[in-house]
C-alpha cells in the first residue's frame, strides 16, 4: 500500500476525509481519479454542467434531484470533500464499525438515518423537514410515465401522504418517512458494493 | 432500402444452394423411388422428361423430389418459428423453460413425424455442413453480442474458468468413464482411452446462455452475468479444438501407441490452435474495421463486408487447422466496436438483426436434426455408461466451478459467492454443439458411435428440461431479497427512488476498472487505433443526429397524444378536492398500487441484458426517451417563458396567467415550480410574488411565508441600480437560478461553456445590471449576454 499512500498524498486534506465519510483509502483515490475525470476543465471542483453530461443521469428520472443534493445549499461549485461527502451516503454499513461505533461521535454518514435522510432530502425540496402533498406529487409525476393521468396521480400522492402521516398534518415529516419505511432494508437498497 | 434487403438474401440462398447441390446428389442415392432420371441436374430434368415415353403432356403433375431439400428445411424452420411465437405469446412459459426445451420438443415432433411416415429425412447434416455452415453463424453471433468491457475487465477469471473448467470436465469425465468401462460387467470393454477421452471432450461442451433468458428477472449481477456469457462463448470453440485434437491422435494411433511425445505435441498443439486462431480473427477484426471506414457511401454493403470478413476469418483460420471458432470469435470482438461506430444506423441494425436470425436459423436446424434422430432406430443403449455419463457431468461440473473459482476468489476484489457458484454451476445446460460433435463422429473409427450418440441425447435432454425449468425456481429461491408479500404504496414508490437513486450514484462514480492494462489499452487506442480506423468527422455528429431524428419522432408523438402540452391539466375542479381526506376502498388502494407499479419508469439496468433468441424489445430504450423529451419539454418551457426574444410575448402572457392565478390553485407541474421560482425572481411587480408551492395544507402558508422570506432579499437586490458586489452577488444568484433552471438534456458542452464563461468572466457593469432589473418584469431571463449567447445556441438546437 506504499505507492497507494503516496499517490492518495495528493488528495487535499485526505485524512480529515477519511475520518469523516469512512472510505479507505484505496476508495478515496478512486474516487478522486473520477472526480478529476468528471472535471473536464479541470477546474479543481465540478459544477452542475459536469455532472449533467454523465449521460446515464440524463436518463435517470430523478437525474436533477440527484445532481441538486450534490450541490446542497444552492452552492455552485463542488469540491472534492463535498464530492465525497455525498458519496459517503452510501457506503455499504460495515457490521464491525457499528459495534464498535463510539456512541459520543456523530453517526457515520452510511448510517441507515443518515442514508434515510438523504432519500428524504430528494423530496423535500423546500427543506422544511416535510414532505408535503404537492412535493410527493412532484416526485411522483418525475417517476411515472406519461400514460398515467393527472388525476390518478393526485390519488396516489394523496393516499401516500395519508398512509404515512400520523400527526394529521397533512405532510410527512422525516419520522414518519422513516417509520413508513422501517420494514425495508434501508442498508442494503442505498448502498453501492464498490464503495467500500 | 431495397439493396439491403437483397444484402440478407444472398448468403442465405447461397446456403441453400450448396445443400441443395450436396444433397440433391445424396438423395438421388438415397431416394430410389420415383424417377429414375437424375435430380439434381435441373436443366437434365427436361431432357429426360423428354426422353421418357411419356403417354401425355401433364397438365398437372408433382415433381416432389426436385424441391424436397429445400422444401423440408423450410417446412422445419417455419415451424420452428410458429412454435416460438406461440411461445412468447404466453406469458407464463418463457419465464419457465429455456427456449431450447421449445426447439427440442418441435425437433422430437418433427422426427417423430418422419419416423412415423417412414420418410427419408433430408440429410442436413453431415461434418462439413456443420463446420462450414452451421456452426459459424452461432459462433459469430455469441462473441459479436458479447459486451467487451466487462468482458476485459474479467478476462482473467473468464479464461481461467472457461479454459481450465472445460479441460478438467473433458478430462475428468473421459478419465472416469475409462475407470468404469474397465469394469467387466457393463460390457463396454472395447471403448478404449481414447474414446473416452473424446466422448468427455464433446459432452462437456455446455451451452449455459439458454438457461440465461429463464432468471433473468432476477437480477443476476454483473459479474455472474459475464461469467456465465464468457464461459459460453470460450467453451464451444475449447471443446471442438480438443476434440480435433483428439480425433487426430484417433487416426494416428489406432493400435493406442501413444507416447509422451505425442501428448506434449498434443499440448502444444492446442495452445498454438487456441492462439493462432485467436491471432487470425484479431487482424482480420481489424481489417474489417478499416474497410468500414470509407463506405459512407454505399452503407448497403457494410452488412456485407461485417459478415464476409468474419466468415473468411473462420475459413483462413480452418485451413491452417486453427481454430476457427476462436477466430470469428476474436474477429467479432474486435470489430464490434469500430464498426458500430462506423457504420449508418440502418446497416448497424441489419447486421444485429440478420446475424440474430443466422444463428437462430442454424441453431434450429440442428435442434430438428437432434430430435430426428432420437426418434429413429439408431440407438443403442447401455444402462451403465448413459448413467454414469449423466453422473460425472454432474459431478464433475460441481468439482470444477467449486474448486476453479475458490482459487480464484483468491485473487478478485469482489468474490463470488457460493450462491454464484450454485448457479453457474446449476446453469451447466447442453446444447446443440454437443449433439453435432456426437453425431458427426466417424464411425469407423468409433464403433460404438450410437451409443455415444444416446448417451449425449440423454444427457441434452436431462439438462435442457429438467435443470433448465428449476433453475428458474432454484435462483428465485435462492435470491432471497424478493418477498412477495403486498408493499404499501408507500415503500413501492419510496424503494423506486431508492432504486432510481442509487442507479443515478452508480453513473456519478463511473465505472472502476481494476486493470492498468486497460487504461493503456484505451490511451493506445484512443491515439492510434481510433485514427486509423474510424471515419473523420463523424461520431459526435451523427450520434447526435440520430438522437435528434429518434427524439423529434418521439416528441411529436407526445406532442400529438396531448401529453406534453403544459395546461392540459384541468385545474378548477381540483380545488374542492384540496381539504378532503377522501376515504379509499381497498380496492382503490389496490387499483392505485397497480397504477403505480406498471407505470413507474423501470430503473436502468445497469447490468446486461442478453437473450440468445432474440433481441430484447426496445421499452428501455423508449422510457429512456420519454424522460429525455419531458425534460427537455421542462427546459424548454422554463425557458420560453424566460425569453424576451422571439417566444417574449407568449411567455409573457404564460407568465402572467401564473402570476394571476389565485392563492388556492394548486401547482399543476413540477417544472412550474421552477417557472414559479423565477417569477419568484423578478416579480417585483407582481402582487403573489410567491406562487403558490403547496397549498393544501395549513402550513402551506408557512411555507410561502419562508419562501417569500427567501425571495424578498434577491427582490431587493434586483431593484435598480446596485454596487458593483452586489451586482456580482446577483449574478452568483442569476446563475443558481439559471443553473437549476436549465436541464439540458445532452450535448450542452458547448451551449454551457459559453455561458458560464460570460458569467465567469463578467462581472457585469452596473449599467448592465440595471438594465437587467428593468428587463425583469416581464421575463426573468438574468443578463442580456446570456440571452445574447442563449438564443442562437438554442436555435442552433
Amino acid at each position: 500500500m506504499g505507492s497507494c499512500s503516496s499517490r492518495a498524498a495528493r488528495i487535499p486534506d485526505v485524512d480529515s476525509i477519511q475520518r469523516e465519510t469512512g472510505f479507505s483509502q484505496a476508495s478515496l483515490l478512486r474516487l478522486y481519479h473520477r472526480f478529476r475525470a468528471l472535471d473536464k476543465n479541470e477546474k479543481g471542483y465540478l459544477s452542475r454542467v459536469d455532472l449533467q453530461e454523465i449521460g446515464a443521469l440524463a436518463v435517470n428520472p430523478l437525474g436533477d434531484r440527484i445532481i441538486d443534493s450534490f450541490f446542497p445549499d444552492g452552492s455552485l461549485q463542488l469540491d472534492f470533500p463535498g464530492f465525497v461527502r455525498v458519496l459517503a451516503h452510501f457506503r455499504p454499513v460495515d457490521v464491525e464499525d457499528l459495534r464498535n461505533r463510539d456512541p459520543q461521535e456523530p453517526e457515520p454518514l452510511n448510517s441507515r438515518m443518515n442514508k434515510l435522510r438523504f432519500a428524504f432530502q430528494l423530496y423535500d425540496l423546500d427543506r422544511d423537514g416535510k414532505i408535503s402533498r404537492h412535493e410527493m406529487l412532484q416526485v411522483l409525476r418525475l417517476m411515472v410515465g406519461v400514460q398515467v393521468t393527472e388525476e390518478q396521480l393526485e390519488s396516489i400522492a394523496d393516499r401516500t401522504v395519508q398512509e404515512a402521516d400520523e400527526d394529521g398534518d397533512g405532510a410527512v415529516s422525516f419520522l414518519e418517512f422513516a417509520k413508513s419505511l422501517e420494514k425495508m432494508n434501508i442498508e442494503q437498497k442505498m448502498s453501492i458494493r464498490i464503495l467500500k | 432500402m431495397g439493396l439491403q434487403m437483397l444484402v440478407p438474401f444472398g448468403p442465405w440462398s447461397w446456403l441453400f444452394f450448396l445443400v441443395a447441390l450436396k444433397c440433391g446428389g445424396a438423395s438421388s442415392d438415397l431416394n430410389e423411388s420415383t424417377n429414375a432420371s437424375p435430380q439434381h441436374e435441373p436443366d437434365v430434368r427436361f431432357a429426360a422428361a423428354g426422353s421418357e415415353p411419356a403417354e401425355t403432356v401433364s397438365v398437372f403433375a408433382l415433381d416432389y423430389d426436385y424441391v424436397q431439400i429445400p422444401y423440408e428445411v423450410t417446412l422445419w424452420i417455419l415451424l420452428a418459428s410458429l412454435a416460438k411465437i406461440g411461445f412468447h405469446l404466453s406469458h407464463r412459459l418463457p419465464g419457465l423453460m429455456p427456449e431450447s426445451c421449445l426447439l427440442i420438443l418441435v425437433g422430437a415432433l418433427v422426427g417423430a413425424i418422419i419416423f412415423g411416415t417412414d420418410h427419408k429425412s433430408p440429410p442436413v447434416m453431415d461434418s462439413s455442413i456443420y463446420f462450414l455452415y452451421l456452426l459459424p453463424p452461432i459462433v459469430l453471433e455469441g462473441g459479436y453480442f458479447m459486451p467487451t468491457r466487462p468482458f476485459f475487465e474479467n478476462i482473467g477469471s473468464i479464461l481461467w474458468w472457461a479454459g481450465l473448467g472445460a479441460l478438467i470436465n473433458a478430462f475428468g469425465i473421459g478419465l472416469s468413464l475409462y475407470l468404469v468401462c474397465q469394469v467387466q460387467a457393463f460390457g463396454l470393454s472395447d471403448v478404449n482411452l481414447l474414446h473416452n477421452l473424446l466422448f468427455g471432450s464433446l459432452i462437456s461442451a455446455v451451452d449455459p446462455v439458454a438457461v440465461l433468458a429463464v432468471f433473468e428477472e432476477a437480477r443476476v449481477n454483473q459479474q455472474l452475468y459475464m461469467m456465465i456469457f464468457g464461459e459460453a462463448l470460450l467453451n464451444d470453440g475449447i471443446s471442438v479444438v480438443l476434440y480435433n485434437i483428439l480425433i487426430a491422435f484417433t487416426k494416428m494411433h489406432k493400435f493406442e501407441d501413444i507416447e509422451p511425445v505425442d501428448i506434449l505435441a498434443g499440448c502444444a498443439r492446442f495452445i498454438i490452435v487456441g492462439c493462432g486462431g485467436v491471432f487470425f480473427g484479431v487482424i482480420f477484426g481489424f481489417i474489417s474495421a478499416f474497410i468500414t471506414r470509407f463506405t459512407q457511401n454505399i452503407s448497403a454493403i457494410e452488412p456485407l463486408i461485417v459478415f464476409m470478413f468474419s466468415y473468411l476469418s473462420y475459413l483462413v483460420a480452418e485451413t491452417l487447422y486453427l481454430s476457427g471458432i476462436l477466430a470469428i470469435t476474436a474477429c467479432a470482438v474486435t470489430m464490434k466496436k469500430y464498426v458500430e461506430e462506423n457504420v449508418s444506423q440502418t446497416s448497424y441494425t441489419t447486421i444485429k438483426y440478420f446475424m440474430k436470425m443466422l444463428s437462430s436459423v442454424s441453431e434450429t436446424l440442428i435442434f430438428m436434426f437432434m430430435g430426428v434422430s432420437t426418434v429413429g432406430k439408431n440407438h443403442e443403449w447401455n444402462w451403465a455408461f448413459v448413467c454414469f455419463t449423466l453422473a460425472f457431468c454432474q459431478i464433475w461440473r460441481a468439482i470444477s466451478v467449486f474448486a476453479l473459482f475458490y482459487i480464484s476468489n483468491q485473487f478478485r476484489t469482489f468474490p463470488f459467492s457460493i450462491k454464484d457458484q450454485c448457479i453457474i454451476f446449476y446453469s451447466g445446460v447442453r446444447g446443440a454443439g454437443s449433439f453435432s460433435l456426437a453425431f458427426l463422429l466417424p464411425l469407423s473409427l468409433f464403433p460404438r458411435k450410437k451409443m455415444f450418440v444416446t448417451a449425449t441425447l440423454v444427457v441434452i435432454y436431462f439438462t435442457v428440461f429438467i435443470q433448465g425449468i428449476t433453475i428458474g425456481p432454484l435462483v428465485r429461491y435462492l435470491d432471497v431479497r424478493k418477498t412477495n408479500k403486498k408493499e404499501s404504496i408507500n415503500e413501492e414508490l419510496h424503494t423506486r427512488l431508492m432504486d432510481h437513486l442509487k442507479a443515478g450514484i452508480e453513473d456519478v462514480c463511473g465505472q472502476w476498472s481494476h486493470y492498468q492494462v486497460r487504461d493503456k489499452f484505451k490511451k493506445f487506442d484512443h491515439k492510434y487505433l481510433r485514427k486509423i480506423l474510424i471515419r473523420e468527422n463523424l461520431p459526435k455528429s451523427s450520434i447526435v443526429s440520430l438522437y435528434k431524428k429518434l427524439e423529434m419522432k418521439q416528441a411529436i408523438e407526445m406532442a400529438e397524444t396531448g401529453i406534453l402540452s403544459s395546461t392540459a391539466f384541468s385545474m378548477p375542479h381540483q380545488a374542492q378536492r384540496i381539504q378532503e381526506t377522501k376515504r379509499l376502498s381497498p380496492e382503490d388502494v389496490e387499483s392505485m398500487r397497480d397504477i403505480l407499479t406498471h407505470n413507474m419508469y423501470q430503473v436502468r439496468q445497469r447490468t446486461l441484458s442478453y437473450n440468445k433468441y432474440n433481441l430484447k424489445p426496445q421499452t428501455s430504450e423508449k422510457q429512456a426517451k420519454e424522460i429525455l423529451i419531458r425534460r427537455q419539454n421542462t427546459f424548454r418551457e422554463s425557458a420560453r417563458k424566460g425569453h424576451s426574444l422571439p417566444w417574449g410575448k407568449p411567455a409573457g402572457t404564460r407568465n402572467i396567467r401564473y402570476l394571476s392565478f389565485p392563492y388556492s390553485r394548486p401547482q399543476p407541474a413540477g417544472r412550474d415550480v421552477r417557472v414559479a421560482e423565477f417569477t419568484d425572481h423578478d416579480g417585483s411587480d407582481a402582487e403573489v410574488p410567491t406562487i403558490m408551492f403547496n397549498t393544501h395544507s395549513p402550513t402551506g402558508s408557512l411555507q410561502e411565508g419562508q419562501r417569500t422570506q427567501e425571495i424578498i432579499p434577491m427582490k431587493n437586490l434586483h431593484r435598480g441600480g446596485k454596487p458593483a458586489h452586489l451586482g456580482y452577488q446577483r449574478n452568483r444568484a442569476q446563475e443558481e437560478q439559471l443553473g437549476g433552471g436549465r436541464r439540458v438534456v445532452l450535448r450542452p458542452k458547448p451551449l454551457f461553456h459559453a455561458v458560464d464563461e460570460d458569467f465567469e468572466s463578467g462581472e457585469e457593469s452596473e449599467e448592465e445590471a440595471s438594465a437587467i432589473g428593468s428587463r425583469w418584469s416581464a421575463e426573468h431571463r438574468p443578463g442580456r449576454d446570456l440571452q445574447g449567447s442563449h438564443s442562437p445556441l438554442l436555435q442552433s438546437k
